[in-house]
């Protein structure tokens, strides 16, 4: 089967009867996608326009009659607050730390099943295992491991005493939630750079060893900077999916002693306390944020998108 | 190099055994750990029993596991999670394959919109959609229903069951459906007999991935139910109290959760090749 029409223009140009056969497949192919693209569009396009029209007025929902236009002061209420920007910081915070972290265990258990002769069917099963977890799962079971009544956290760790309740401050809180997060997303940012690692070309790693290279160099100058594609994929799929953090503080935590995500502060405003025109508008930030930093982690390492999506 | 080449190749073995110790480690620990939870006493866990398995006389032996299949809103919890992600598992693949279809094989202007739609929303934040959808749906009462709850599951795995689906699609020789034909089949045989059991995999693949995440959320199950009419497993976990809530009934919630998470075990058990394939194609090209 050719592809027929490579380069439209010219075939247009040259043969009419190919360009009729391209219309018709073009016109298949809209009806074949149009059911997937109305259905993404109308649950993300659609609410998302209506939470920018939500956000412009003072609307609760305990008191719907009351609604009023207020312009952009949601925006300046929330822009204002130092809660905002606390929450905003812990997500980032949490999002720098688990990446960082998942990318280098990930990198490790990589290469153990990228090397595996033996065990493979068992290594690759188990991995998925905390991929499969329902990560509210994943949150009890770290939250009831650290906990000083029940857990087994405080005897394991040498320096640690057994009655220390890692929920009550700030810092190990966060470790807590940074714990399951990290367990629970590590096995899939380890296959995307096992399949990354499938990539690099075995006889350039041989090359290297021939001329005398040691295991460090071939590391960071053959075979890190050949599967950077991959990495750079899995780094901006794990942290958009990180700064959407959600379930493992509220399950953990519940944003107690100020851990709290911008999520989870979005989610408080409108389905606790009914506030539509503020919590739209920190959906609508919420939105926005999730741009800024799609963008600046493409710009920053050039990510090449048609990696991701699979074309060229 | 001091070390010789027989040394060289033991330090390896030993190296490689560490290195899988390590990853079995950390992929079980937890689990193994729930599971260990589960068994404890809630008389035990009330009293606080620290350490990693069950003290000695602090075991429950099934008590929690038939406490928890005895309790009507965890049943109901299952039957809503089981409906919904499966509704939601074949609405989404059967969509997706028409797209993926027309993705993988046909020209058309469009495609890189399409294309760039589906991984915008695989990124988007779904805590931003909560607001306005929890209006919208209490308006054309939606709320606290299975279909509430299907048509954003549908919606959020489209793009993940596009991108397998189409990577699968891709790599199918699809000339073997023409010299099918002229061998002498019927379109219809050569579809069927070609065709469908090449795209089976894919189509497969693509339906565990959707069914995992249909299963895992968390964020439209608490915010668009209300009651146990449709609320899923996760968001019922979560709102499980116990008689004490200050006292969370630990061992019984583990006990949950490992029902919960028997599901996923077993398919993770079964088609683990599938999955790992699925995952990796949406991402890097291979």
């Amino acid at each position: 089967m050719t592809k027929p029409t490579k380069d439209k223009g010219r075939a247009k140009a040259a043969k009419p009867v190919e360009s009729e056969r391209s219309r018709a497949e073009t016109n298949l192919a809209r009806k074949l996608v149009a059911p997937a693209l109305v259905l993404m569009l109308l649950v993300t396009a659609f609410p998302m326009l209506r939470a920018l029209y939500l956000s412009l007025f003072s609307y609760s929902l305990s008191a719907p009659d009351d609604r009023e236009f207020v312009g952009l002061s949601n925006y300046g209420t929330a822009l204002s607050d130092p809660l905002f920007w606390q929450d905003t910081g812990n997500t980032v915070l949490i999002m720098v730390v688990t990446v960082f972290f998942e990318l280098v265990i990930g990198f490790a258990f990589a290469l153990v099943m990228h090397r595996l002769i033996f065990a493979r069917g068992v290594v690759r099963t188990s991995i998925l295992i905390p991929y499969g977890v329902i990560t509210v799962v994943s949150g009890f079971a770290w939250q009831f491991a650290f906990s000083n009544n029940n857990g087994f956290v405080n005897g394991w760790l040498p320096f640690i005493g057994d009655d220390f309740n890692w929920f009550a401050q700030y810092d190990s809180s966060m470790i807590a939630i940074m714990a399951s997060e990290i367990w629970k997303t590590t096995p899939f940012m380890s296959l995307l750079l096992l399949a990354g690692l499938a990539q690099v070309s075995e006889d350039m790693i041989e090359a290297a060893k021939v001329d005398g290279a040691t295991w460090f160099q071939r590391l960071f100058k053959v075979i890190l900077p050949n599967m950077r594609g991959a990495i750079m994929v899995a780094v901006l799929f794990r942290a958009l999916d990180a700064y959407r953090i959600f379930d493992n503080i509220f399950v953990m935590t519940a944003g107690a002693n100020g851990t709290e995500s911008i999520s989870f502060l979005t989610y408080r405003q409108v389905v606790e306390q009914f506030q539509l025109g503020i919590g739209s508008a920190l959906s609508v930030l919420l939105f926005l944020s999730v741009l800024v930093v799609a963008f600046v982690i493409v710009k920053l390492f050039r990510v090449n998108l048609a990696d991701a999506r699979q074309e060229s | 190099m001091a070390l010789t080449g027989k040394n060289k190749e033991r330090a390896q073995r030993v190296g490689m055994g560490v290195g899988v110790a390590l990853v079995l480690g950390w992929c079980l620990l937890p689990v193994v750990w729930i599971v260990s939870l589960s068994f404890k006493s809630q008389q035990a866990v009330t009293n606080g029993s620290p350490g990693f398995l069950p003290a000695d006389g602090g075991g429950a032996g099934f008590d929690n596991y038939r406490q928890v299949l005895q309790d009507g809103d965890f049943l109901l919890a299952i039957r809503n999670s089981a409906v919904v992600s499966l509704s939601a598992t074949i609405l989404s693949v059967a969509i997706a394959t028409l797209a993926a279809y027309a993705i993988a094989r046909l020209e058309f202007k469009g495609k890189k919109f399409v294309l760039t739609t589906a991984l915008v929303i695989a990124m988007f934040p779904v805590v931003s959609l909560v607001g306005p959808l929890f209006d919208m749906w209490r308006t054309i009462g939606l709320y606290d229903t299975w279909y509430g709850l299907i048509i954003p599951y549908i919606s959020f795995t489209l793009p993940l069951a596009i991108w397998t689906l189409s990577a699968f699609f891709r790599e199918i020789p699809w000339e073997m459906e023409q010299a099918a034909q002229v061998d002498g089949a019927t379109s219809w045989q050569a579809f069927r007999k070609v065709i469908v059991p090449l795209a089976a995999p894919g189509v497969f693949t693509a339906a565990i991935l959707t069914f995992f995440f249909a299963w895992n959320d968390f964020v439209f199950g608490i915010s668009l139910t209300s009651t146990e009419n449709a609320r899923p497993i996760p968001a019922a976990l979560s709102f499980f109290v116990g008689a004490d809530p200050f006292n969370r009934p630990a061992s019984l919630l583990a006990a949950g959760a490992v029902v919960a998470t028997v599901p996923i075990v077993v398919l993770v058990l079964f088609f683990q090749r599938k999955i790992v394939a699925g995952l990796t194609a949406g991402a890097v090209k291979g």
